[in-house]
């Protein structure tokens, strides 16, 4: 039987806010342990929670990328449980009313494009972290987490691949990033994926029983975890076997995920809107106002860089695969707009090349835009070669002489000579030194104007313009 | 000077008669030799409240007193006070120390009062007898036979043997105005909001508000400028004008309408209760005030109502009381489960435990709507029966408590039966009014009567004129058992 695989994922996605989201304490991450956490965090008796308006702000940013809508007022309702590293006994969430419904996210599969919609993003507090080493036989409760502000992103069933699904959760992870709403951490656990799967016979409407799988902290192991919950639920159907509803977490060390609970042991959570917190409302002018501080959207400056510069849609694709990228590319191509391929090629080339390779984001690459600028500007007048700039590029990168590209070039002597008088006069030098090529040429052996070009350019080191070359010795061949 | 007034104790300090160290030495004198025999006090720190003397003496001396700077006040052990031990009435807080001042407390301080102590409740504020409080019951001083009501039964009692000359309270279904009712003093439960709830440990969120406890409304309004003030760490603490709320107690009654809702006046409230309810009603009938017959046909509804929502909240509420972080934790156990499952068994009274298991219940999965969702509609009908009575009357008045005081023991097997002294006051918590209870008499056994008067929203000033008015032409509210 043909199997299709149905995906849905949970993000968490912890909000850039400096404070905590009920409570006045720092979200900084590292600090020693429950030094970040106020008596609010560690929910002595009588303290009460004050929402943090930057975690709604932030909110509402994901809501207008995604076209959601808003919900005013939406509701914080407690999820009532037992946990050491859950102060309040109750977790504030949103439940029946949240604060993002709707929406859709664009993403691209093998160029491919395809739309998956959201259900809906709702603002919580993260709990604590329970540190299982031994501290004198006991476990640790660290409450520097407890209350940080998250901000859970849930998708419909919509992807049925787990590329598919690696490609939402890169596309909204760039998203979140690209409005600088969470700042995308996922070692530090900024963003973490729960992924629903479900298999059913293709060709079918009714979804299958789904497991969760919790804690996919990379898209590596998300598209792995995937593929293995796939591959084990349809072993299961295919020996006519039924899926249990269940939640599981991935083992990364055995590439296997395996049952964390049951839905039978699932907690009944008692929902119920929180007393202390009243109804949220946002009024429109607000919504307005955070609209005015949205950057332009990845979507939106994809199009724009193919319609205006003419790009193709993998090269716009991957020059908005963030902000700072999308910003480099502007600010370069601002100042040689004809050659927006060429700025495209460097970047996505030499320039994300060379940042891999030391392992920084391209914020702090040492080149700046307006210095490839004047790098590439030199290669489209014909002063370099697109070889001598790379050599010039290597030395800026390494910071030699300020990193002034002309300076650089006359240093090394990389000018290109594109004077049509001197490469013509080179050109009946070299003619003239090796007449039996020449004549070999004429004879018709093809091979012999390779060797000739190769003449020119090892008398110039290089120098001379290759295309101008090539056009005088044809020339000159002809007579 | 146990009997005297704020006002005339604010005097007596301002005027150099007597320091605030010397009227602090005097209550706390009378608490130790009277408070072994009424428990009304949980908590006595006599090195803190002698320190806030003294430093209330200096603000005296140097002319920045306020007017109620030096005066001893009793503070429910509900507040967390810094420095203090803050117990809820609960062994499971029996050790917790608070590391910081409530919102009211910080008023107080602010307005250089002197904490004499914390006072007795039931514990987390369960109960309208203070028999389930940890640190024992209270006795009523009118007669030690009876309970002095509660949850606020130990700030009750000690306005009351005049322990101290004010007292803060917490009311959530009556718990101000049934213990004041009972011990023949005056209480008020403001407009749910007024009052900051940061640091008033909490039973039920959406019905619990501060309030004070004094043996006049004069008192009251006093204090309540005190309490009343918008808290930005409250998300449910309102944002309004200050308002001195001693400012219209010299009105005359002319012309006010009160509502006798016929609902109150009829079956379930006993004789003596009702003689001394009709005889308040005529002085004020005396006062030129007008009586209107009103209805209000879902008040029935508040104590099932109020008995599924404030568990409901409640058992969220006390979750926090797990033994990890602070207060009682079992001494002995074998895995993280029965941690909580002993911590909370021994830390917890029977009555706290009855309303978390009936609060998980309506909460449940299946019960929810039945329970929860149904209580909260028939909320809003009983709100509304009031926005229709305010549209013939000014303000309500009917008895505060269907029976004067029971006798200890006599309703704490019966829990139903204990549930059913809150059936006048609950409405006033479900629908956010402000409610006050003053002394007008004697029923059985010369128990107090207390008349309740219920407002409408923000008519605490109003409510203080027309209590004020009648306690100048009456004397209950003098009266002291001791």
């Amino acid at each position: 039987m043909q199997w299709e695989i149905v995906i849905g994922l949970e993000v968490h996605s912890q909000l850039s806010t400096r404070s905590k989201i009920f409570s006045g304490a720092s979200t900084a991450y590292g600090a020693p342990p429950n030094t970040q956490a106020c008596v609010i965090d560690l929910a002595l008796p009588g303290v009460l929670p004050v929402l943090n308006k930057g975690a709604v702000e932030r909110a509402v940013k994901l809501g207008l990328s995604v076209g959601a809508k808003i919900n005013s007022p939406s509701i914080f309702a407690r999820k009532n449980y037992f946990y050491p590293d859950l102060p309040k006994g109750y977790q504030i969430s949103q439940y029946e009313l949240p604060v993002v419904q709707g929406g859709s996210i664009q993403i691209q599969v093998n160029g491919v494009e395809k739309n998956i919609r959201l259900t809906r993003a709702h603002l919580e507090e993260d709990a604590g972290k329970s540190l299982h080493e031994d501290f004198h036989g006991m476990s640790g409760i660290d409450l520097n987490r407890a209350g940080t502000p998250l901000l859970e992103i849930v998708s419909e069933p919509d992807m049925r691949s787990s590329a598919e699904a690696v490609a939402y959760a890169k596309t909204l992870h760039a998203l979140v990033r690209w409005i600088g709403i969470c700042d995308g951490n996922m070692q530090e656990g900024s963003f973490r994926c729960d992924a629903n799967v479900s298999v059913r016979p293709r060709d079918t409407e009714k979804l299958g029983t789904r497991c969760e799988i919790k804690n996919l902290n990379s898209f590596r192991f998300l598209e792995k975890a995937i593929d293995f919950e796939a591959r084990r639920q349809i072993e299961i159907l295919e020996d006519g076997g039924t899926i249990r509803q269940e939640t599981r977490l991935y083992d990364a060390n055995k590439d296997e995920t395996r049952t964390m609970r049951t839905k039978e042991d699932a907690n009944d959570y008692r929902y119920f809107p929180d007393p202390d917190l009243l109804p949220l409302e946002i009024p429109q002018h607000w919504i307005d106002q955070i609209k005015q501080t949205m950057p332009e959207l990845p979507q939106v400056r994809r199009d724009r860089y193919v319609s205006k510069f003419a790009l193709s849609a993998y090269d716009a694709s991957a020059l908005t695969s963030s902000r700072e990228t999308a910003d480099y590319f502007e600010a370069t191509v601002t100042q040689l707009p004809a050659q927006a391929k060429l700025c495209a090629n460097w970047i996505m080339g030499e320039i994300s090349g060379q940042l891999n390779k030391e392992g920084i984001e391209i914020a702090a690459c040492p080149i700046s835009p307006e210095q490839l600028a004047v790098l590439l500007m030199r290669i489209s007048d014909g002063t370099i070669s697109g070889k001598a700039a790379k050599t010039v590029f290597e030395s800026m990168w390494s910071g030699e002489l300020d990193k002034n590209v002309d300076a650089i070039i006359a240093a090394k002597g990389l000018k290109q000579i594109s004077d049509d008088n001197a490469i013509e006069q080179l050109v009946d030098q070299v003619l003239a030194a090796n007449a039996q090529q020449v004549a070999d040429y004429r004879n018709g052996k093809e091979k012999a104007f390779n060797s000739l070009i190769g003449q020119i350019m090892k008398a110039t080191q290089g120098k001379a313009n290759p295309a101008q070359v090539n056009a005088m010795l044809k020339k000159k061949l002809a007579e | 000077m146990f009997n005297a007034s704020l006002k005339q104790l604010s005097s007596q300090l301002a005027e150099k008669k007597i320091s605030s160290t010397e009227l602090t030495t005097e209550f706390l004198n009378r608490i130790k030799k009277l408070n072994p025999e009424y428990n009304a006090f949980i908590t006595l720190n006599e090195d803190i409240s002698l320190a806030q003397a003294q430093a209330a003496d200096k603000m005296l001396a140097s002319g920045q007193a306020g007017p109620l700077t030096g005066i001893p006040i009793a503070q429910k052990d509900i507040f967390c006070a810094k420095g203090w031990l803050t117990t809820c009435g609960s062994k499971m807080l029996s050790n917790f120390i608070s590391p910081y001042d409530a919102g009211v407390i910080e008023r107080f301080n602010q307005a250089g009062t002197v904490n004499i102590g914390k006072t007795n409740m039931d514990e987390f504020a369960m109960g309208s007898s203070n028999e389930t409080s940890f640190y024992g019951l209270v006795k009523n001083p009118w007669d030690v036979a009876a309970v002095p009501g509660g949850s606020s039964g130990g700030a009750a009692c000690a306005v009351a043997a005049r322990l101290a000359p004010a007292a803060t309270g917490t009311d959530t279904g009556g718990s101000i105005r049934q213990p004041a009712a009972l011990c023949g003093i005056s209480g008020i439960k403001p407009t749910y909001g007024l009052v900051s709830r940061y640091g008033m440990i909490a039973f039920a969120s959406s019905l619990d508000q501060g309030g004070p406890m004094a043996k006049s409304a004069e008192d009251l309004a006093l204090l309540l400028n005190i309490m009343v003030g918008f808290d930005p760490r409250d998300s449910t603490s309102l944002q309004r004008d200050v308002e001195d709320y001693a400012r219209d107690l010299q009105k005359p009654l002319a012309g006010l309408r009160i509502g006798l809702p016929k609902e109150y006046f009829a079956e379930g409230m006993s004789k003596d209760v009702e003689s001394a309810i009709e005889k308040a009603l005529d002085e004020y009938r005396k006062l030129g005030a007008e009586m209107v017959e009103i209805s209000l046909p879902n008040a029935a509804l508040s104590i099932p109502v109020y008995y599924v929502l404030a568990p409901a909240e409640a058992s969220s509420n006390l979750s926090r009381f797990d033994g990890v972080r602070y207060g009682h934790r079992a001494p002995s156990y074998s895995d993280l489960g029965d941690m909580y499952r002993k911590t909370r068994a021994q830390g917890f009274g029977a009555e706290v435990k009855r309303r978390i298991l009936i609060g998980t219940y309506v909460l449940s999965h299946g019960y929810y709507d039945a329970y929860y969702i149904k209580a909260q509609k028939l909320r809003r009908l009983i709100a509304q029966d009031f926005t229709e009575a305010y549209q013939q009357c000014n303000i309500i008045m009917g008895p505060t408590t269907p029976t004067v005081a029971f006798n200890l023991g006599e309703k704490s097997g019966d829990p139903i039966q204990m549930y059913l002294s809150d059936i006048y006051t609950s409405a006033a918590n479900l629908t956010g009014l402000p409610a006050m209870s003053i002394p007008v008499g004697f029923g059985d056994k010369n128990r107090p009567v207390g008349l309740h008067i219920i407002g409408n929203y923000f008519m605490e000033a109003q409510m203080l004129n027309a209590a004020h008015q009648y306690q100048q032409i009456t004397d209950w509210h003098l009266q002291s058992p001791v």
